[in-house]
């Protein structure tokens, strides 16, 4: 067997549940430390954008110049995992958002925010995701997104009611729910293997 | 689309995870107070993460008197509709009708708050019982875990609220985080006496000392009116901040806002607190505490 590389994967830290991630990736078998720089920016392998609220972390995006290098992560095929407000970033076009809110695009989609209702309505439920073994992952989605529609090149992952809740292209991983939330870090180790397949 | 697993639906809402998790989201954030929806917007796009819906801001309720009670109904509707961003409102502590009305206004989260004239002296209301999440005030650990206890999804310092002056929020923040630093340190045996001393279940207390910190997001409340103020609550342990008469009592409430939004992330960063804080107008005027009277203290209300 060969050793497994450890690789360094930020956690966007303008605003949200970043602690989760750092310590769901680090569970997964990388090092994680928090971005919210473009220096920071430019030393890590790949990037989990975390849930939050996506209106601040756009803005504080703009106003920190984290916008341009941020797209040129995505754009220079570097991965990038994104979860809830995260999925919102990665997306190529939104519904229900400010006609101001920035995305850094990555994945050819249409994402509608706030898409399962308010907090009333926010749910746990189980979701089976294609390409991760073991039976489904628990799902934990707080005023979550969903992707209304994605273009050829996108592969669906898992849908829910319906409706795409994880999707994947190329390098840029997205999903409605939490992983973060529960200790079931699945999905992370997913991320992980794909920034090892990055890297190398 | 054919190979993609299809899942049954079958969710579970208002469960413990969904509501603690609504915080989770909040976390490196700023909450603010606002009375109209045009108040809201300019919040919105200052990028607060959330805003509280309220009739009156802290600083005019204490100017006003009288009984302070839950928003109507239409004020909460129409800042509901103006924004996306998630909306938050108080009832009086231990009104759980007020709480009621909240939840089927579809509030995100339900502030059960000493800053409104409780409306029970003896009990809290039972937040098992709402779908709706809240969040409440505490000035030591034993308060906030008897909050969680009840069902409290949020803590927040109890601060001073409507006096612009943070002293409290700190007295607050650093108890909370000094008594749980003090049950880092503790045994099995310490943890039952630490439990009866804090009057708080044994299971939460003994979950704190493993933890080392809440089982629920920590925020501070209470006289934050400055960017500095909100980075000094940050550094001192608290996960966001709410910022209540701060913003729209003051000069330039845009500005203000977009800049505490700003120092809360940055809150390590004094060349970005000093960055933002040049040129913010008037700060609201402020109330020294020891100068309020014992029955106008906010932070003794609730127990």
């Amino acid at each position: 067997m060969t050793e497994l590389s450890t690789p360094t994967i930020g956690v966007l830290a303008l605003q949200g549940d970043v602690r989760e991630h750092l310590k769901a990736l680090t569970d997964a078998g990388a090092q994680a430390r928090p971005v919210r720089r473009p220096e920071e920016l430019a030393e890590v392998d790949g990037l989990v954008i975390p849930g939050g609220e996506s209106t601040t972390m756009s803005k504080l995006a703009v106003v920190f110049g984290m916008l341009e290098p941020l797209r040129a992560f995505v754009r220079d095929a570097k991965p990038v995992y994104g979860t809830c407000a995260g999925m919102i970033m990665v997306a190529d076009k939104l519904l229900d958002a400010r006609e101001d809110q920035e995305t850094l695009g990555g994945i050819d989609m249409i994402v509608r925010r706030n898409a399962f209702g308010r907090q009333n309505e926010s749910f746990e439920a189980a979701i089976e995701v294609a390409g991760i073994p073991g039976g489904p992952v628990e799902g934990v989605f707080i005023r979550a997104p969903w992707v209304e529609s994605v273009g050829a090149a996108v592969e669906v992952l898992a849908t829910y009611g319906g409706h795409a809740v994880a999707v994947r292209q190329g390098n840029v991983l997205a999903t409605s729910f939490h992983p973060e939330l529960t200790g079931d870090h699945r999905v992370h180790a997913l991320f992980v293997e794909m920034v090892r397949a990055s890297a190398e | 689309m054919s190979s993609t697993p299809t899942t049954p639906q079958n969710p579970e809402t208002g469960t413990a995870r969904v509501k603690r998790g609504m915080a989770e989201q909040l976390k490196g954030g700023v909450i603010m107070d606002v009375v109209t929806p045009e108040e809201a917007k300019i919040a919105e796009d200052a990028g607060a993460v959330a805003v509280m819906a309220l009739e009156r801001v802290p600083a005019d309720i204490r100017k006003d008197g009288g009984v302070a009670r839950m928003s109507d109904p239409d004020m909460i509707d129409g800042i509901i509709d103006a924004v996306s961003i998630p909306v938050m409102a108080k009832s009086r502590i231990g009104h759980f009708v007020e709480a009621q009305v909240l939840q089927s206004l579809g509030v995100d989260y339900i502030d059960e708050s000493e800053v409104l004239t409780p409306a029970d002296e003896v009990n809290h209301s039972d937040k098992w019982a709402f779908t709706t999440p809240f969040v409440c005030g505490a000035t030591n650990l034993g308060e906030a875990l008897r909050r969680i206890a009840e069902g409290a999804a949020m803590i927040r310092s109890k601060g001073e609220a409507g006096t612009g002056n943070v002293v409290e929020a700190v007295r607050h923040l650093r108890q909370i985080k000094g008594e749980i630093a003090k049950l880092r340190g503790c045994d099995n045996n310490e943890l039952y006496a630490a439990a009866k001393e804090l009057r708080a279940p044994f299971e939460l207390v003994k979950e704190v000392a493993e933890l080392g910190k809440l089982p629920v997001v920590l925020f501070s409340a209470g006289g934050v009116a400055t960017p500095a103020d909100a980075a000094l609550m940050r550094q001192l342990g608290a996960e966001g901040v709410f910022v209540g008469s701060g913003i729209f009592k003051s000069g330039d409430p845009a500005k203000r806002a977009a800049a505490i939004v700003k120092a809360t992330t940055f809150y390590d960063d004094p060349k970005v607190i000093a960055d933002v804080s040049r040129n913010l107008g008037e700060a609201m005027v402020g109330i020294n505490c020891d100068t309020l009277p014992e029955a106008e203290r906010y932070a003794n209300r609730g127990w």
